[in-house]
């Protein structure tokens, strides 16, 4: 079974990484970009096919080690 | 104290100031410090202070000192905190201790994003302290800051009960001691460069103090701290 953890800052704390990223698009021109989060993206292969056992393992993992959760968010989507 | 003061530094892959925190340790104890390997179950025995040195702990991969946060060793050291030994957590060590629950809050990008290494002052919060008893509240002292994820966050509330219960140690200022403005280098709140843990035996910081206890590098204002923990 496939999954991907999506990682990012809460909205209270300061991007500085997706402000220069917004930054940089808005001097190349690329238009209508409001504003830019940056965050991080894993991809996990789990063993097994159960989505609920899935879903709680990979909530340990955010828990444990895959967030900071004073100053990030995580979602976890299963494919 | 019946025996002499032990201290030990924990190398963890990707550490690079050990041997500073060594070298003012030894300055201060008369003796080598014990070095103590990330994957080690155990602390010396007797051992009184546990240094987390400065550095890029696993090449900061996933987010600075998240990964040395979850090292065997920490097991040991969480149960020496625990049991009310000295921890002393410098740049990259301060970021393992919030990583790893010891301290609150987070270092965050700093706000510039650039990775910062020059002289900085800091003022001295607080004295009432196994790390700081050689210092007098108010002093404003000389050292190093060298990192590019220094700025201090932490929920309001959790920034006033620190405050509250005076628990910030150091905070970044100008020469003349005066915080806020340009004399904070990254960002961090309240111009936040060092915390205590509840009970004072845990502290973590952004600057340099090991790297000035010696003349010949342009500075001494850290070894005061060195000076305290080894009385105290």
């Amino acid at each position: 079974m496939k999954a991907r953890v999506v990682v990012t800052l809460k909205s209270a704390v300061l991007d500085p990484q997706g402000k220069a990223i917004e930054g940089a698009l808005k001097s190349l021109g690329v238009a209508g970009v409001a504003s830019v989060r940056q965050g991080k993206v894993f991809d996990i292969e789990l063993e097994g096919a159960d989505p609920a056992a899935a879903k709680s393992a990979l909530e340990d993992a955010c828990e444990k080690l895959l967030a900071n959760t004073i100053v990030e968010n995580y979602t976890i989507s299963l494919a | 104290m019946t025996s002499p003061f032990r201290a030990a530094v924990v190398l963890f892959p990707g550490s690079n100031r050990e041997r500073d925190a060594a070298r003012a340790l030894k300055l201060a104890t008369g003796h080598d410090p014990a070095i103590v390997w990330h994957d080690d179950r155990a602390l010396p025995e007797g051992t009184d202070l546990v240094v987390l040195p400065g550095g890029f702990s696993y090449g900061d991969y996933l987010r600075c000192g998240a990964i040395a946060a979850r090292a065997h060793i920490m097991d040991a050291v969480r149960e020496h905190a625990a049991r009310g030994g000295l921890v002393l957590g410098i740049c990259n060590g301060f970021q393992i201790l919030c990583e790893a629950g010891l301290l609150p809050g987070a270092l965050l990008r700093n706000a510039g994003q650039r990775f910062i290494c020059r002289r900085q002052s800091l003022r001295v919060e607080t004295n009432a302290t196994r790390f700081a008893a050689h210092y007098a509240v108010g002093d404003v002292i000389d050292v190093a800051i060298a990192h590019g994820e220094g700025n201090y966050f932490a929920e309001s509330q959790t920034l006033d009960e620190l405050e509250g219960a005076g628990r910030v140690a150091f905070r970044y200022c100008d020469a003349q001691g005066e915080v806020g403005g340009a004399a904070n280098p990254n960002g961090s709140l309240r111009d936040i460069a060092g915390v205590y843990s509840e009970n004072f035996n845990v502290l973590g910081l952004m600057p340099h103090p090991e790297n000035f206890v010696d003349a010949l590098v342009g500075g001494t204002d850290g070894r005061a701290m060195f000076a305290s923990l080894a009385a105290a």
